[in-house]
């Protein structure tokens, strides 16, 4: 049925074009370079240094010990010192800071009483006795910097009074696997690779063929032999190996700059991101027989884009969205791709343990090629 | 087995309210060029699409080849070529690799294909440019290419699609002198154009108006049945002339050409030379006299309005 001949035509027509068309190339390998670089260091989901101004109206040396002490938790950086809570109000209004500690006059009194300290007062009784020692005021809109700021609410202060730290047992014991020392990289890398794929594969394929019918080639390839398959195939081909080469290039330097583990089998890892990639170019085939000219194509694109990124579970847990949206976030290729680079990259997940979320993938693919095939008519009408 | 190749019988196409093409009977010969003569949106590249299969008609029946489209499109597309109007391979190819793609789209086996490909050089004068970007070579030089690569497959049956708009009169005439080697090879050609040199070559021509066959012929048979007599008016003050006979009865159109005005009188009357000079007694300065038809008279008077 399928003629290779045909086929092979079509791809290296593609390549050849491919290979004047230095741009594309250049960001081939741009992209992933670039973005990897700039996210690798950027994104940072433990929080450190958030710019904070502090009201001491103790002016005392606890007051001071106090500040210190919370500046030590790296939480923090103190980066103006005010001396009403109004002042500190404005300057979060203003964006100066995002928080302000504000220490009372008579910190020394609660932090006598405060239970944390623990020097064994009587129960509280009245309300006096179970006041907090001093009060954080917070700009709430980033509920990343509230967290942060919250939890420091049950800071030990046991270092105020020249106790010995570690008094109390934890609830619970946790040990963290796979990335013990909690480098926001190590989740980020892997997840990258479904980001720039999710990006480069479908708007290659759809911009590709979309191109065609822009530049009135299309009237010349209906008029041939050439079946929608044959052209399709042959499409897709050239850019399956532009995307494993995307893929070397952001794991191969993660690992490197980034010392991200590759913990799973390369065997393994082929599988899943060509399984990821063949997914990703039916989708932009599909796009490529909706989209009249190069613009929509990339309006549809960034359609498929933005919940890649933020409903995949690359910047925003998963487990976090409410069911509808995971519903919805399961649809995308991407969704279930970061799950199994992450499987594969740094828990060692085999094939097998995969199979579900590869079977989907496979089901995806096979979907939007028909689809594709049938919607790609060799009539004008 | 009768010679004719293409023929239709009530051919029908509407886009929404609008008629493009309206119950055209066609019937084309094998080793014609047959041309449609038309202005832009007159339905010449919608019956095209029908013929090749690319439209599906609203009514009416085509047979190609003595197959019926549209079903038979897919196998029909080794035996027909496609020129389309705008240049349509890749202009970011070479010649050799336009050349070599098409050979592979059609299947021609690799040896048989590297000999074809040097003939098409050769025929189609392209042996210089084999490693030009087809983007950066001139209009009439990528006409050669595109007809190169459409008749690779030697089809027996070549639409082209006003196929010398943007080439220059020189490339033109080379042009039309590789198709009547075609058609000496045995190919039958269907063209559209909007030009009367071009459509004078034709063996046979079809004068096309919203979708309508106006007329249908040889040039020379169509000339010598024009139903108009042509005379030329020559002399000062032309535009005001003109003006004067617009409008008259059985004349039937005006048109100045150079320091000449081309006026067409209807068939029915006997004394066309005396009639005219009648109307223009306030111009004593004019000569007249009666010319032959040429294309461009036919094409007049056959669109000019429904009464023809």
């Amino acid at each position: 049925m399928i003629s290779p001949r045909r086929v092979a035509a079509v791809l290296k027509k593609e390549l050849l074009q491919l290979r004047r068309d230095k741009m594309t190339f250049a960001m081939v390998i741009m992209i992933p370079l670039i973005q990897l670089l700039l996210f690798g260091y950027a994104i940072n989901t433990n929080l450190r240094h958030v710019p904070v101004a502090l009201v001491d109206q103790s002016r005392t040396e606890l007051s001071r010990t106090l500040g210190q002490l919370v500046q030590a938790t790296q939480v923090v950086t103190v980066v103006e010192e005010l001396t009403t809570p109004q002042e500190a109000e404005r300057a979060i209004t203003e964006s100066r800071v995002r928080a302000a500690l504000i220490i009372p006059p008579d910190v020394a009194d609660r932090l006598a009483r405060s239970p944390s300290v623990g020097l064994g007062l009587p129960d509280a009784t009245n309300q006096t006795s179970s006041r907090p020692v001093a009060h954080w005021i917070v700009d709430g809109s980033d509920t990343m910097v509230a967290s942060a700021i919250k939890s420091l609410r049950t800071m030990p202060l046991t270092e105020l009074l020249k106790l010995p730290p570690n008094r109390q047992v934890p609830t619970f014991e946790v040990t963290l696997y796979f990335n013990p020392e909690q480098r926001s990289a190590v989740n980020i890398v892997p997840g990258l690779v479904g980001v720039i794929l999710t990006m480069t594969m479908i708007l290659f394929t759809s911009a590709a063929i979309v191109r065609e019918r822009e530049r009135g080639n299309m009237e010349m390839l209906i008029n041939t032999p050439i079946k929608s398959i044959e052209l399709m195939v042959g499409k897709i081909i050239p850019y399956i190996f532009l995307g494993l080469i995307q893929v070397a290039i952001i794991l191969g330097l993660g690992h490197v700059l980034f010392d991200v583990p590759i913990n799973g089998g390369l065997g393994t890892l082929l599988v899943v991101t060509l399984l990821f990639i063949i997914a990703s170019l039916s989708l932009g085939l599909v796009i490529s027989t909706l989209a009249q000219n190069q613009l929509q194509s990339m309006q549809m694109t960034i359609f498929i884009l933005l919940p890649s990124i933020l409903m995949s579970g690359f910047m925003f847990p998963f487990d976090g969205m409410p069911q509808p949206v995971q519903i919805i976030a399961q649809v995308l290729p991407a969704t279930h791709f970061m799950d199994m680079i992450r499987g594969v990259v740094l828990r060692d997940a085999s094939l097998y343990e995969l199979r579900w979320e590869i079977l989907w993938m496979i089901g995806f693919a096979a979907l939007g090629l028909l689809a594709a095939t049938l919607r790609f008519k060799k009539r004008l009408g | 087995m009768s010679d004719v190749v293409v023929s239709t019988q009530g051919l029908t196409r509407r886009f929404g309210e609008n008629i493009a093409v309206d119950n055209l009977d066609l019937e084309i010969r094998m080793g014609q060029i047959y041309g449609f003569l038309g202005p832009n949106g007159c339905g010449k590249t919608t019956t095209m699409r029908m013929l090749t299969g690319l439209l599906t008609p609203s009514s009416g029946s085509i047979s190609v080849l003595g197959q019926s489209m549209p079903e038979a499109a897919e196998p029909l597309k080794n035996e027909i070529g496609y020129m389309t109007q705008i240049f349509s391979y890749y202009r970011d190819l070479t010649v050799m690799e336009n050349l070599r793609f098409a050979a592979e789209i059609y299947g021609i086996p690799p040896k048989a294909a590297a000999t074809r490909i040097d003939e098409l050089l050769q025929t189609y004068d392209l042996t210089t440019n084999v490693n030009q970007l087809s983007g950066s070579m001139s209009g009439g030089q990528r006409q050669k290419l595109a007809l190169a690569a459409t008749v690779m497959h030697r089809p027996k049956l070549l639409f082209l699609d006003e196929p010398t708009s943007a080439v220059d009169p020189e490339t033109r005439r080379t042009f039309w002198e590789q198709l009547f080697d075609l058609v000496d090879q045995g190919a039958t050609m269907i063209v559209s154009t909007h030009f009367m040199d071009e459509a004078e070559r034709c063996h046979r021509l079809a004068i096309l108006q919203h979708g309508v066959k106006k007329a249908d012929g040889s040039p020379r048979q169509l000339m010598d049945d024009l139903q108009a007599d042509v005379i030329e008016v020559e002399g000062p003050d032309l535009r005001t002339v003109k003006h004067e006979l617009d409008g008259k009865p059985k004349i039937l159109s005006t048109a100045q050409v150079g320091s000449r005005l081309r006026v067409l009188v209807d068939k029915s009357e006997s004394q066309p030379v005396d009639m005219v000079r009648h109307q223009l007694d306030a111009f004593p300065d004019l000569s007249l006299t009666p010319q032959r038809p040429n294309l461009e008279d036919v094409f007049v008077s056959a669109t000019r309005g429904p009464e023809t």
